[in-house]
């Protein structure tokens, strides 16, 4: 019997062929922490009796959610995390930088590697063919301190994509129609596989979107194959020495497997409270929500090619009075892009504003909390009650270019008509 | 080990920001003050409320979202003796037992909110003194019961000066 792409990967890491159920002590190429996550898992290090990182070059810790630092108790949680990254010789990287996730994908990940990170998001860089999941601080320090980790292999449920995506759809549309379809904890424990000749017309920025909201299913990992479009990016970005290929075997085993017809996905928003409450946007319902804030950004849609799309649409328009336009680039290559293309300018003339590279609002921390009965509609990932720092705010989730649109209608709106 | 106390009750799709909201991200280097916010977006009395050896008794795919581990630390400052759920979310699930808080996936639907339950680790069984009624529940694979027999992730590390799983 062949192997998933999950198997392959921990099999090659272990030097021995795993099973789905079988428990694992692995060697972990990257364990990164936060600025929410990473002072809990240092302190856990600490009762060991010392700062010590196994593996400093792979060992990396990013201040990214409270940046640049709102208040003194986080100030000081910031020192912590910089001072270990100095005593143990580990990566920092710190206020203006960016977010984890994709400083992990410009910088970091490669096909075949381990990557445990303590942030529910680190499945980001399943794209590139590389075991990255989230895991809470204790496991994340001990990751750091040992430089491994253990896990279950999971059992893996395949999505076979064909056809193309429409114009004015995009990877956020495919990932809510997914989560819509099989649920929040609709691939719990499960690792989540992406093949068929639809992943071919997926370019990393639009794979990485996929990735990085396999959890919101409840998955453990969501993995697309190495190919030439992974190949293609690593080169540009001087890691093409990284690259190797990947992809699970022919008469792999899978729990369960899915079609989906990209060309028929539409443009889809995610409802409060939950995820996986989806409508697609011909929905009268969708169309009559009014919004009091857009955030473009995040993890999740903060990419430059997000950038390009929201300021193709705003480019001359202005946004709605009603509504509040923050936009956040997810790092600070982006922003520097992002500067240089013009697309800032366009945000700012438009009547938005632009923070400086991190996860912004999202996290309800700072730089864009709700007002009580307020509707944000946002590129994130997440809507669940309370996230954006007021549990009676309401989060509607969607692509930038559903959220540019909304900006200027000051209702939910169809970005197609813009195009 | 066996545990004894009353339930609360809650839903499904219990996320770690109803148990530790972003808005008090500001005291996550303070857990016993963050405890005092415990679960209160989803049931607002419950921190002031709850007492020492209670259990949080959840629905469907508890603790989804985050994986901010400060969530299953401070269910248990707040003095909750076990979790116990129809489903969870793997991030929270492996936090709990690396805490050393239970966490027991069990068919909770028959029960109910102050219901008197009485918790068997080892056993697999859930009784509730209320209805007369017994749960089972597969126990926890080898190595998680190890961990929380540890006391915890970082303390079977500090044992063993490695992840064992045997």
């Amino acid at each position: 019997m062949g192997e998933t792409l999950t198997q392959k990967i921990l099999s090659a890491k272990l030097g021995k062929k795993v099973k789905p159920g079988e428990f694992v002590v692995s060697d972990v190429d990257i364990a990164f922490t936060q600025d929410g996550t990473g002072p809990l898992a240092i302190r856990q290090i600490e009762e060991l009796g010392e700062f010590r990182a196994a593996n400093p070059s792979g060992t990396a810790l990013f201040i990214d959610h409270a940046s640049p630092s709102p208040r003194r108790e986080l100030s000081n949680d910031h020192q912590l995390i910089r001072r270990f990254a100095r005593e143990t010789s580990s990566i920092l990287r710190d206020v203006g930088d960016g977010i984890c996730h994709q400083l992990i994908a410009e910088e970091f990940a490669a096909p075949g590697m381990v990557i445990v990170g303590a942030d529910s998001h680190t499945c980001t860089a399943g794209a590139f063919a590389a075991f990255a999941t989230g895991m809470g601080s204790t496991d994340v320090g001990m990751a750091i301190y040992l430089g491994k980790a253990w896990f279950r292999v999971p059992e893996a449920y395949r999505f076979v994509l064909k056809g193309e995506l429409q114009k004015g759809v995009y990877a956020k549309d495919l990932i809510l129609h997914i989560i819509g379809m099989i649920g929040a904890d609709g691939a719990t424990y499960k690792a989540i596989e992406y093949g068929g000749e639809g992943v071919g017309g997926l370019p990393m920025h639009e794979r990485l979107v996929v990735s990085n909201m396999a959890v919101e299913a409840g998955a453990k990992v969501g993995l697309f194959p190495a190919d030439e479009v992974t190949k293609g990016y690593l080169e540009e970005r001087g890691r093409g020495g990284s690259f190797k290929e990947l992809a699970p075997d022919e008469d792999a085993e899978y729990e369960r497997t899915f079609e989906i017809d990209l060309s028929q996905i539409k443009p889809t928003v995610s409802f409060p409270h939950t995820v996986d409450n989806v409508r697609e946007i011909d929905d009268p319902e969708v169309k009559a929500v009014e919004i009091d804030q857009v955030y473009i950004g995040t993890c999740t849609n903060g990419r430059l090619e997000d950038l390009r799309v929201a300021a193709g649409i705003l480019k001359g328009r202005k946004r709605h009075p009603r509504v509040r336009l923050i936009v956040t680039p997810a790092s600070r290559e982006i922003y520097l892009r992002a500067l240089d293309e013009g697309l800032l300018k366009v945000f700012v003339e438009a009547g938005g504003l632009v923070n400086p590279p991190g996860c912004g609002p999202c996290v309800g921390v700072h730089q864009g909390v709700l007002g009580d009965g307020e509707r944000v509609l946002s590129t994130q990932n997440r809507n669940f009650k309370g996230r954006m720092g007021n549990p009676q705010g309401f989060i509607y989730l969607a692509s930038p270019a559903v959220a540019a649109a909304t900006a200027i209608e000051g209702q939910i709106a169809d970005p197609r008509g813009y195009l | 080990m066996v545990l004894k106390g009353r339930a609360w009750k809650f839903g499904d799709d219990i996320s770690t920001d109803h148990i530790a909201p972003g808005r008090y991200f500001h005291l996550r280097s303070n857990l016993p003050e963050l405890a005092k916010h415990v679960l209160e977006d989803a049931r607002p009395e419950f921190p002031g409320k709850v007492q020492k050896g209670d259990f949080v008794v959840g629905g469907r795919n508890f603790g989804l979202g985050s994986s901010r581990e400060h969530a299953p630390r401070i269910i248990k400052i707040a003095g909750v003796g076990a979790v116990l759920a129809k489903s969870f979310a793997r991030i929270f699930f492996r936090n709990a037992i690396n805490v050393g808080l239970p966490a027991i996936a069990v068919d909770t639907e028959r029960i109910d909110e102050g219901d008197e339950l009485v918790v068997d680790l080892e056993g697999g069984e859930v009784r509730d003194i209320t209805k007369g009624e017994v749960l089972s529940f597969p126990p926890l694979p080898p190595v998680m019961m190890r961990i929380l027999g540890d006391g915890g992730l970082t303390e079977h590390v500090k044992r063993y000066g490695e992840l064992k799983l045997d």
